[in-house]
């Protein structure tokens, strides 16, 4: 009897499309783009203020163009797709012990949207939306 | 006593002969079974009754040994935790997905042995004791900080389900990292440093993005993918440590 294992060949790009939790895991994945693309706007817009108000306000003026604001709304979507889907992970990422039961992971997860919706209102608040 | 219900179930197996086949090969065999069996109890039925030459592993048929992992349409299922119930039509049984096939349902675990080895699996006591002074103690607290990672029964299904694993084989995986979390966190262990020389590193921890399948797959609720974020945590803070706090070593 002789040895002779076989090694089934695996996709390096259509692995994902297997099953639906590598595609709910590639939608997380995917959020970073526009996390990014979100960073580099507010380096732009940063580098148009240092350019005198008529930059600034030519860099506003583009961001309420119809494309500006779609660019917008998919950053808003992803953003909260994101956001979302990590908070929801964190108790296995911080459980916490008191001690000998864990702390149910709806009060980890409960406090980081609580910090975010506060987060939140600080900012609106900064921007004079209140 | 009530007669069992019986039930014609169809099963598609991939076979495969290394002294004959190039490539593994689905089999079609139909076999009587109770409704109440699951997928290990038809396999044995098929080599009781159909064909004896059917290659599979089992142990114990209740969810303890880790020895019948294999694929039961596309996921990673133990065949003893596996009911016939929870499947019409015809079951598709492989071996265990990101395995070499050595026969039939039969993969190669050698790979998944070494790095559960190079993990160093048990306790390095922190104070070596001599049976005199007695035992090591520990609080219940202290147990349950671990214990749900002690229950690992090493079947593999999470590395079947990590398309990590699958696309990085060097990646030490979920099941041995869990291990070495579970003896990191164990009040009576002083090997942390040794365990990180491997899992603190870009084939350990680092490697794993955080797909969580190997959780969702896992047959005894171990949470691989909550451990592997805990390591990473702490090898972060550890890096901290070692290069922002005055006194640290590097």
């Amino acid at each position: 009897m002789s040895r002779n294992p076989y090694v089934r060949p695996i996709s390096k790009t259509g692995w994902w499309l297997k099953h639906p939790r590598y595609v709910r895991y590639m939608s997380r994945e995917i959020t970073c783009i526009f996390i990014g693309a979100l960073a580099m706007l507010m380096l732009w817009g940063l580098k148009r203020l240092a350019e005198g108000p008529a930059a600034y306000e030519a860099f506003l003026a583009s961001l309420k163009s119809p494309a500006g604001v779609l660019m917008l709304l998919l950053i808003l979507v992803f953003s909260i797709h994101n956001a979302t889907s990590w908070f929801n992970v964190t108790p296995k990422a911080m459980p916490v012990q008191i001690g000998e039961e864990f702390l149910a992971g709806k009060y980890i997860v409960g406090a980081h949207y609580a910090v975010w919706l506060l987060a939140t209102l600080v900012v609106l608040l900064m921007a004079g939306v209140f | 006593m009530t007669e069992l219900k019986k039930r014609l179930v169809q099963l598609e197996v991939l076979r495969y002969d290394p002294e004959k086949d190039k490539e593994p090969r689905y089999q079609h065999y139909e076999v009587m079974c109770n409704e109440e069996w699951v997928v290990l109890d038809a396999l044995t039925a098929v080599k009781e009754n159909v064909d004896p030459t059917l290659n599979f592993r089992w142990s114990c048929h209740m969810a303890v040994c880790g020895s019948c992992g294999m694929m039961v349409n596309g996921e990673p299922k133990l065949a003893c935790y596996a009911f016939l119930r929870d499947y019409e039509g015809v079951i598709r049984v492989e071996p265990l997905a990101n395995f070499p096939i050595e026969r039939d349902l039969v993969t190669v675990a050698d790979d998944f042995i070494d790095k559960l080895k190079r993990v160093k699996p048990y306790l390095i006591p922190k104070e070596k004791k001599t049976i005199e002074q007695g035992e090591y103690k520990q609080t219940p607290a202290q147990l349950m900080k671990y214990r749900q990672f002690s229950m690992c029964i090493n079947c593999m299904l999470c590395y079947a389900a990590c398309p990590e694993y699958a696309l990085q084989p060097k990646f030490i995986g979920p099941a041995a990292i869990t291990l070495a979390h579970r003896y990191n966190l164990d009040s009576r262990d002083g090997g942390r440093d040794e365990r990180q020389e491997v899992i603190a590193t870009h084939e350990g921890v680092w490697e794993c993005s955080f797909v969580g399948a190997c959780s969702e797959v896992c047959p005894k609720a171990v949470d691989p993918a909550g451990a592997l974020q805990q390591v990473k945590v702490a090898s972060t803070l550890d890096w901290f440590k070692e290069h922002l706090l005055p006194g640290g070593t590097k």
